[in-house]
């Protein structure tokens, strides 16, 4: 009983996290079920034919290379913007702080729905036509905001007097900041970007109101939804899932083992 | 609303004086500008745009015109305060029970992972490498009649419980507001973790011993250092879970049915399907200043200062 009340909180921490694993778990296991219908919901048989033919059902890989264009090109965007705000920010005085870390900060309070309503709003009487560049606008758009937040955290963090010591050692402005200024900076260009380019390709809500009849890969997976999913769509799931932790865990390996030998004892 | 706060700020630093110190004042601005300008045309223009459009009268045929008709807003309301309600209760829900799922993950990745912590983390992010409408529609999956989920909820006598509280429908979990909750609760459950972790991470063990020398039991520990403490992750998780909760459509579209619509849904199928502008425009005003006016108060009594 005291063990039990001991370790309650591991217990706790355990099931919340199941609950976050398992959709995921599903989506592996289905992604090689051999659906009855057109609705890839409930378990048949064991197949590896969607693993052989990932791009088998019509759009499906088509709709992932505009998300994986317009991720990159929105990210490059809010990464470029956003770093260039957050250097503002922290290096500089200047007129209007307030309004303009308001501006910066109401994105990332705003529900999606009411950004993707307004900016539809704006394009419909511009008459611009939906489509690609009205995403890629969006996107960068709603991406810069968590560029500033991460870049600025870092430089924040960062030691002025580096900066200081670059200068007194005849460092020009240039020189100083692409050889000082932009290296610290960088893990937290880097962290911004990532994040970027997260948000952008896993967007819906500001997708589905302004791409038009252009489908990002969310769009197909939210139009299968209605006229039945293809097993492919949790095979796409699983391989980014995997491809993703692989990522991760490597960049992990390699901060430990740079942290072992950085410092030897 | 920071997820990632850094170590207290040097400040603004004085830039030197020398004979280029006006044009070393302008570039400041000129790093501003492309982005704040982005922002301006693309975020603080459309909301403009929107509230004029909400104004507005006409069809699609011979167009909309400015005719300052507020009645648009009233007729919203009374039409469609159902999903009004619905929205900040479901949103509400789910926030509720993100931190009550997500405290303990948060304390257990701050103070008892030990070697563990960094593997953790990367399980709870991990969920978001696929797609989050493919997750979602695996809810379907697990949620769905006659499948285990229902067969031991229904068998434990935890269905007749949530009927009987109007969450749920006879023995079925799919189509029920339940199921929207389920579905919220899931998807923003990261945005609750992460920033609790953060601010539990920065409490100093020692403090913990100091309460604990001072006869404190653990659980007034909890109470009285560790949960105040926390207050930060507390305030920006339940903003970062309750803003996107209340706007959101997908959930209810996917777990839901026609009776557990949410205002993001009518805001949708009117911009996109019913295109009806102005009071699609009108709604999503109202949701606009609800939730601004639920921030300012919240960050008020809950003091955060620093937004960004």
């Amino acid at each position: 009983m005291r063990w039990i009340r001991h370790h309650l909180v591991v217990l706790a921490g355990l099931i919340t996290l199941a609950y976050l694993i398992l959709p995921n778990i599903v989506v592996m296991v289905f992604s090689f079920n051999k659906p009855a219908g057109r609705f890839n919901y409930s378990w048949q048989e064991f197949s590896t034919d969607a693993w052989k033919d990932p791009c088998g059902v019509a759009d499906v890989c088509g709709s992932l290379v505009l998300s994986l264009q317009i991720a990159l090109w929105a990210t490059i965007g809010a990464t470029v913007l956003g770093s260039m705000i957050a250097f503002a920010l922290v290096r500089y005085r200047f007129r209007a702080r307030g309004a303009i870390n308001s501006l910066i900060f109401l994105p990332m309070a705003m529900p999606e729905v009411v950004m993707a309503a307004s900016l539809l709003t704006l394009f419909l009487n511009l008459g611009a036509e939906l489509g690609f560049w009205t995403i890629l606008i969006a996107h960068t758009m709603f991406c810069l905001s968590f560029v500033v937040v991460a870049v600025k955290a870092r430089v924040l963090s960062m030691d002025p007097r580096l900066e200081e010591a670059a200068r007194d050692l005849y460092a020009g402005p240039v020189q100083t900041f692409v050889r000082v200024t932009l290296p610290i900076a960088a893990p937290g260009i880097a962290a911004g970007a990532m994040l970027a380019f997260a948000l952008s390709f896993d967007d819906f809500i500001i997708t589905n109101f302004n791409s038009g009849n252009t489908v990002t890969f969310p769009m197909f997976v939210w139009g299968s939804a209605q006229r039945g999913t293809p097993v492919q769509i949790n095979v796409i799931g699983t391989a980014m899932f995997v491809i993703a932790v692989l990522i991760v865990l490597f960049a992990q390996f390699i901060s430990n083992r740079r942290k072992k030998t950085a410092l030897p004892k | 609303m920071t997820v990632t706060e850094a170590p207290p700020a040097p400040g603004p630093v004085e830039p030197v004086v020398h004979k280029q110190s006006v044009r070393r004042k302008l570039v400041p601005y000129w790093l501003l500008l492309p982005g704040i300008l982005w922002l301006v045309v693309f975020f603080a223009l459309p909301m403009v745009y929107q509230a004029s459009t909400s104004v507005q009268t006409g069809s699609l045929e011979e167009g909309f015109s400015v005719t300052w008709h507020f009645q648009t807003y009233w007729d919203a309301l009374t039409e469609y305060y159902p999903q009004f309600l619905r929205s900040v209760l479901y949103a509400g829900t789910a926030t509720i029970l993100c931190l009550l799922l997500g405290y303990p993950l948060a304390y257990l990745i701050a103070f008892r992972a030990g070697r563990w912590r960094n593997l953790l983390l990367v399980v709870v992010i991990a969920p978001f490498f696929t797609s989050f409408l493919i997750r979602t529609l695996a809810w379907k999956t697990i949620l769905a009649d006659g499948g285990p989920v229902v067969d031991v909820l229904g068998s434990v006598g935890f269905l007749d419980v949530t009927s009987w509280l109007g969450m749920t429908e006879g023995n079925r979990l799919l189509a029920t507001p339940l199921a929207v909750v389920c579905g919220l609760t899931y998807n923003f459950l990261p945005f609750m973790i992460l920033p609790l972790y953060t601010s539990l991470e920065r409490i100093d063990p020692r403090l913990h011993e100091a309460a604990g020398d001072l006869y404190a039991k653990p659980s007034t520990i909890f109470r009285k250092v560790t949960f105040p403490l926390s207050m930060p992750g507390v305030v920006s998780g339940t903003l970062l879970t309750f803003i996107p909760a209340s706007g959101d459509y997908v959930n209810a579209e996917l777990l839901g049915s026609t009776d557990t619509k949410m205002v993001g849904n009518v805001i949708q199928s009117q911009f996109l399907r019913v295109l009806d502008y102005p009071t699609a425009a009108a709604l999503s005003f109202i949701l606009m200043a609800v939730v601004l006016i639920m921030v300012t108060v919240y960050i008020r009594r809950a003091g955060t200062e620093d937004l960004v």
